[in-house]
């Protein structure tokens, strides 16, 4: 009993933020299964997603400003591609992955300047930042939120990818660009597509991972963007099951970690670069990763 | 119906194709044969708008497609069976099917029915995943694929690489049935034997340029084209 309610709280809060980089880990993995392209500015999209909730919420009632945080970050998701990555569609592989990385530095810096390089306070959601009890430990709701509407999310994107036409679509262009074509696909659509869902899904994670938090900075995407990073590769990057597993389980380990007293709470970060070096070195395709195959 | 005037392809500085002009009349097979290299495979690419031609200019049934992006190309009824097959591995046969009718918004089941008797093989198969199908049978399911879109021309990318011989007289009794239901045929092939026999029409291609052309039986019976294509 003492030690359930010992660890019962990390786990839960493992979970919970699992979910969390799941929801992140998922955008990573969509846009390296249809582009073979690391999006470094997903990290980056995620924080502004997180800052565009502080502004909003300033001044429009929430049940206004909820819905408009996730458009506007879907809009930048979409926009990022549409400028950055189309362009490139013909060059190498290596162009696109710099001006992914040029994205990334300019949206931190655009928030350096927007927010002054000061600390934004976030706001609390009420009802899912609520205090709530279970199994006798305290914790916030989104705690509980997180796991539930993260497997319903992407019950709903395995459906779709599954059954509707959009889906084979996204399936035939991760495959094979010119076939799809052949098939009357238009591949910019499924690629723009690709970053929406992407996008959609970080900006909820963002909602639901700040909610914990009480300030953003302007960097506050790189560490849970690195995280659901690694969780994509572990899992096998290209594959959603693998990005989700691996997302809860680095969510679940590194919160064991705390479990263990401050003086290794600042290991559990480390934990997930331990976790990277080690399946990049045994499994470096991942746990569900296919065979590298080089796109032509 | 398709006719193609001075059409020039470049790979950065490679001239894959050189200036051709040739034409396909409805509900004929043409055949374009040629070495490894030729620029056959570059022509078809460039009529379905996966590459972009330098110059020139490509017609079909009368209105201008030069230079139109490959899902345009389908919508007006031109489909391309690519070299290698390319279905596509992890969806099941029935799925691949599914996709060759994308840009359709009717009903597929007479036309699945279509295909499946031409390809009863395929029939059996519905379930299975097209990477783990016979290299024929994968075939079939390319040229079922295509038939899909229920195209007025079907441009072929050497249907009959890397199959026995029998699967590809079985590939080619297919193209003249599919051609005998109104379905206007361009073959590429490096087999040209087989494909000078149920050509009407035959081009012979050469680094980039058409070297010769004529009815299919004549072709056949010169002495050129003995000498280096039918190893005679
Ligand atoms: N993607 C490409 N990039 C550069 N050169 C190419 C490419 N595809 C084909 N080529 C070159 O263009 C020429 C014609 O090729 P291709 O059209 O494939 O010939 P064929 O189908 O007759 O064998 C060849 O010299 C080939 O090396
Ligand atoms: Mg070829």
């Amino acid at each position: 009993m003492d030690l359930i309610s010992k660890y019962l709280p990390y786990i839960l809060a493992g979970i919970s933020v699992g979910g969390q980089y799941a929801l992140i880990a998922i955008g990573y993995t969509m846009v390296y299964g249809i582009l073979r392209l690391i999006n470094f500015a997903h990290g980056d999209i995620f924080m502004a997603a997180g800052l565009i909730m502080i502004y909003l919420a300033a001044t429009m009632p929430l049940a206004i400003a909820l819905p408009f945080v996730i458009i506007i970050t879907v809009f930048i998701g979409f926009a990022v591609e549409r400028v950055a990555y189309k362009p490139l569609r013909t060059a190498p592989r290596m162009s696109v992955m710099i001006s992914a990385i040029g994205v990334s530095y300019l949206i931190q810096n655009l928030a350096l300047y927007v927010t002054g390089g000061l600390a934004k306070t976030y706001p609390s959601i009420p009802w899912i930042s609520d205090t709530i009890k279970i199994f006798g430990s305290t914790t916030k709701r989104v705690t509980v939120i997180t796991p539930i509407l993260t497997v319903v999310l992407i019950a709903a994107l395995v459906l779709l990818i599954k059954t509707t036409k959009i889906g084979m679509a996204m399936r035939a262009v991760s495959k094979d660009f010119d076939t799809s074509q052949l098939m009357g696909i238009k591949i910019n659509t499924v690629i723009s597509v690709t970053f929406i869902i992407g996008t959609f899904l970080a900006a909820v994670g963002s909602l639901l991972y700040f909610s914990n938090y009480t300030a953003i900075v302007p960097t506050s995407g790189a560490m849970p963007g690195l995280k659901a990073f690694v969780a994509a590769v572990f899992g096998g990057i290209g594959s959603i099951p693998g990005a989700v597993i691996g997302a809860f389980i680095i969510g679940i380990c590194e919160n064991i970690i705390k479990s263990g007293g401050s003086s290794w709470t600042t290991f559990s970060d480390a934990f997930t670069f331990v976790l990277l070096i080690v399946i990049l070195f045994v499994k470096p395709t991942g746990l569900f990763g296919e065979k590298a195959t080089d796109k032509v | 119906m398709l006719k193609i005037t001075d059409l020039k392809v470049n790979y950065g500085g490679i001239e894959a194709v050189k200036s051709i002009s040739f034409e396909v009349q409805e509900k004929s097979i043409v055949t374009l044969i040629g070495a490894n290299g030729a620029g056959k495979s570059t022509t078809l690419r460039a009529i379905s708008g996966l590459v972009k031609q330098r110059s020139g200019k490509i017609e079909f049934l009368g209105d201008d497609i030069t230079g139109k992006d490959a899902h345009f190309i389908v919508s007006k009824g031109i489909t391309m069976v690519p070299e290698g097959r390319r279905i596509f591995p992890d969806m099941t046969v029935l799925e691949n099917l599914k996709i060759g009718a994308y840009l359709r918004k009717d009903d597929l089941t007479e036309d699945i029915k279509w295909v499946f008797d031409l390809f009863p093989r395929l029939k059996e198969r519905s379930w299975q995943l097209g990477g783990t199908l016979s290299g024929g049978e994968q075939q079939m399911l390319a040229v079922a694929r295509a038939l899909m879109s229920r195209p007025k021309l079907m441009m072929m990318d050497e249907p009959s690489l890397g199959l026995a011989p029998l699967v590809v007289r079985d590939i080619f009794a297919i193209i003249k049935e599919i051609n005998k239901q109104g379905v206007t045929i361009l073959l590429i092939e490096q087999n040209a034997n087989m494909a000078l026999h149920v050509a009407d029409v035959g081009y012979v291609m050469e680094t980039g340029r058409i070297t010769m052309s004529g009815p299919g039986k004549e072709l056949l019976a010169s002495p050129t084209v003995k000498a280096a294509y039918l190893g005679s």
